[in-house]
């Protein structure tokens, strides 16, 4: 008995390291990386310029190219993407489906369809957008949550009636950037697949607001929202309060979501994509959403680095995390398929 | 016990008798609800015409603004009729073929796929006539829909809707990821193919029209020649295996016809979803599951859908328009979620 408890003990202790050492190397993967993303550009400059102009002094050139332009491009990279790894492993945590990420359910095509709504057709901007993009996202979330519902919600048809609700939205966005007056291919890319262009601190603070608020909630339903996982009737056995974590859970991650849409569009399979990738890098039985943050900011940062200066042409980050995501996808599909549907 | 009598104790086969009479009176009515959508798509746009303006343009007078106008028209709507019908009928074989009520070209990925596929071809390849096209969206199309088939039946249980239906999704989505990566730095010389992306009949003529022609031909008679096929498999494979029929062969066959008319449909109109969904489970309660009369009628109802869906992106956003692939997506994405909703969870 005690040899049992003494294995479980080494084995948790094991995962706990390895969950650790892999935050680790992941968070410095970003900082360097960031980094170099500070530094490299048409002009470069070295470390210690970047640095003098993080801290606030004045160097000639570097203060605009790396202070106004570099620096917000590459922070709402590292927040976009956080933002979408940790929103899309709750959700695919909470209806223990890995394709049942934010972007394949509807949920950021509704943040984007309200997002491109309000500003080809009524003309705001600014954090006006913001807020009407989380609206939308949660009138979204719980519409889709609203029609699965029948006598309780399965996962599967969540899912399902999400992908009715994503296919719906995409037209709508469609719609709206071709009634555009001009077909303004840069604002149109951003709103289908994202995009870091237009990056500036208007847009960062408020993404950087959401995600000091909604991160800590997240993080304290870590632990109930792994219990989950078993399944809703072993959880509340356990103690879980499992309505309370579902609606918490649900209304940070979506305003995750939903400023990081506003912010950068719905980059293409980073919500999807991050959690898994975690999934395999930790093992299993620890939490994901860290982890798999910083698999999503490590994915933008990095995917917005090959469609700026890798291929012939400047590609929108969008695209090429759609790109490099699309075989990755097809591979997840075909493994989780095999293995009977978990992370 | 022979075949014939084991066959005739099939419900389909026993309903077939006793609703002859008001199935084809409802033939008949299919048949005359496509001929108003079609005279709704001449009559109806920025410009309204006149009955002596249709004539007109109806027997090739353009010597009025009217009648031209009309004879402007004819050929979205034949493009629209052909599409429409084309993705209805290949979407009732997919049905058939899954047994999946949740089967749609569009929602499988593979419109998306032979799209994909004809952009390849047009960026890379240096494809620049148009009946080549035809061939690399069928073969696209192919390619996705055995790879859609293989992800969504791996794994327990077989190709489950959930399965299928996930498999196209995400298939279909990474398929329009490629898409936007290789049309964006060459936007500007293929704008003429933004419908791609979308799906729509704006762009019609008659030289593209003809080319597809003979596939759309072909692939309707395959389709059509499978229906005895599709109502056995509908019994179960080894219900249909004991009665005889090569289950493998049914479809494969049926497959095929339908991958020739998605990727001729695609090659021609962009992706367009939701069609191939929707028709077929309306026709089901019209005049009951038997193929042999379930894909005529979803050829028809395809067909006039279409047109409608057209007609109406013209309507709403005057003296603009909506794509037809909008307008479709709009429609028919409530309906698949009310299907969603009908379907028993045990058989997602």
């Amino acid at each position: 008995m005690s040899a049992v408890l003494a294995d479980l003990v080494v084995g948790r202790r094991r995962r706990v390291r390895r969950r650790g050492a892999v935050v680790a190397v992941l968070a410095a993967l970003v900082v360097t990386i960031f980094a170099v993303s500070l530094m490299v550009g048409h002009t470069y400059y070295p470390l210690i310029d970047v640095w003098h102009v993080i801290v606030g002094d004045v160097v000639p050139g570097a203060s605009f190219t790396v202070g106004e332009l570099r620096l917000p491009r590459a922070s709402l990279a590292v927040l976009a993407g956080f933002a979408f790894g940790i929103g899309g492993v709750t959700f695919q945590t909470m209806l223990r489906n890995p394709l049942a990420s934010p972007d394949i359910i509807g949920i950021s095509q509704g943040a984007s369809a309200a997002g491109v709504f309000a500003i080809v057709v009524l003309g705001y901007s600014g954090p006006t957008v913001s807020v009407v993009a989380v609206v939308a996202a949660l009138v979204t979330a719980l519409l889709i949550y609203l029609l699965a519902w029948k006598d309780g919600v399965v996962g599967t048809r969540l899912v399902l009636v999400g992908i009715g609700i994503a296919a719906m939205l995409h037209s709508v966005i469609s719609w709206v950037l071709l009634r555009a007056s001009q077909w303004d291919l840069q604002v149109a890319m951003r709103w289908l697949t994202g995009s870091l262009n237009h990056a500036s601190w208007d847009v960062v603070i408020p993404l950087l607001v959401a995600v000091l608020a909604a991160t800590p909630v997240l993080l304290s339903q870590g632990r109930p929202l792994a219990l989950l996982e078993l399944g809703d009737d072993t959880a509340a056995a356990l103690g879980v309060p499992v309505e309370r974590t579902r609606l918490v859970s649900i209304v940070a991650a979506v305003l995750l979501i939903a400023c990081a849409t506003a912010a950068a569009g719905p980059i293409a399979f980073v919500a999807f994509l991050a959690g898994p990738i975690a999934a395999r890098l930790v093992g299993p039985g620890a939490s994901l959403l860290v982890p798999a943050g910083l698999v999503g900011a490590l994915i933008v940062l990095l995917a917005d680095q090959v469609g700026q200066w890798a291929l012939g042409t400047r590609y929108p980050v969008g695209v090429v995390t759609g790109a490099l995501g699309a075989p990755y996808l097809v591979y997840l599909l075909a493994r989780t398929n095999k293995s009977g549907g978990s992370l | 016990m022979s075949l014939t009598h084991e066959l005739e104790v099939l419900p389909a086969a026993a309903a077939t008798r006793q609703r002859v009479a008001p199935r084809t009176t409802l033939l008949l009515v299919a048949i005359g609800l496509v001929c108003l959508a079609a005279i709704a798509s001449v009559a109806i746009g920025v410009r309204t015409t006149g009955w002596h303006d249709i004539v007109l343009g109806l027997s090739g007078d353009d010597s009025t603004i009217g009648s031209a106008a009309v004879v402007k028209r004819i050929p979205r709507t034949v493009l629209a009729l052909l599409v429409g019908g084309a993705l209805g009928l290949a979407g009732a074989v997919m049905q058939g073929i899954t047994r999946n009520p949740l089967a749609d070209p569009g929602l499988l990925g593979i419109t998306m796929g032979a799209a994909l596929a004809v952009v390849t071809g047009i960026a890379f390849l240096g494809l620049a006539d148009p009946a080549s096209y035809l061939w690399v969206a069928i073969g696209g199309a192919a390619v996705t829909a055995v790879l859609v088939y293989l992800l969504g039946s791996m794994g327990r249980g077989g190709p489950t809707p959930l399965k299928l239906t996930l498999a196209g999704a995400a298939t279909s989505a990474a398929c329009s990821s490629l898409v936007s990566a290789i049309l964006l730095p060459r936007i500007d010389v293929m704008n003429e193919f933004r419908f791609w992306e979308i799906g729509g009949v704006g762009g019609a003529d008659w030289h593209r029209i003809g080319l597809a022609l003979p596939f759309l031909a072909v692939g309707l008679a395959i389709c059509l020649v499978s229906a005895r096929g599709l109502n056995l498999l509908a019994l179960g494979d080894d219900v249909a295996a004991g009665l005889g029929q090569d289950v493998t062969r049914t479809r494969l066959v049926a497959g095929a016809g339908s991958v020739i008319l998605c990727g001729a449909a695609t090659a021609i109109a962009g992706p367009i979803a939701f069609v191939g969904l929707l028709v077929p489970h309306l026709c089901r309660q019209l005049v009951g599951v038997d193929h042999r009369w379930l894909l005529p009628t979803s050829v028809l109802l395809g067909a006039g859908w279409l047109t409608a869906a057209d007609v109406l992106g013209r309507l709403i956003a005057r003296p603009a328009e909506v794509d037809v692939g909008i307008v479709a997506a709009l429609l028919g994405a409530p309906f698949f979620i009310w299907l969603v909703r009908r379907t028993k969870v045990r058989a997602l």
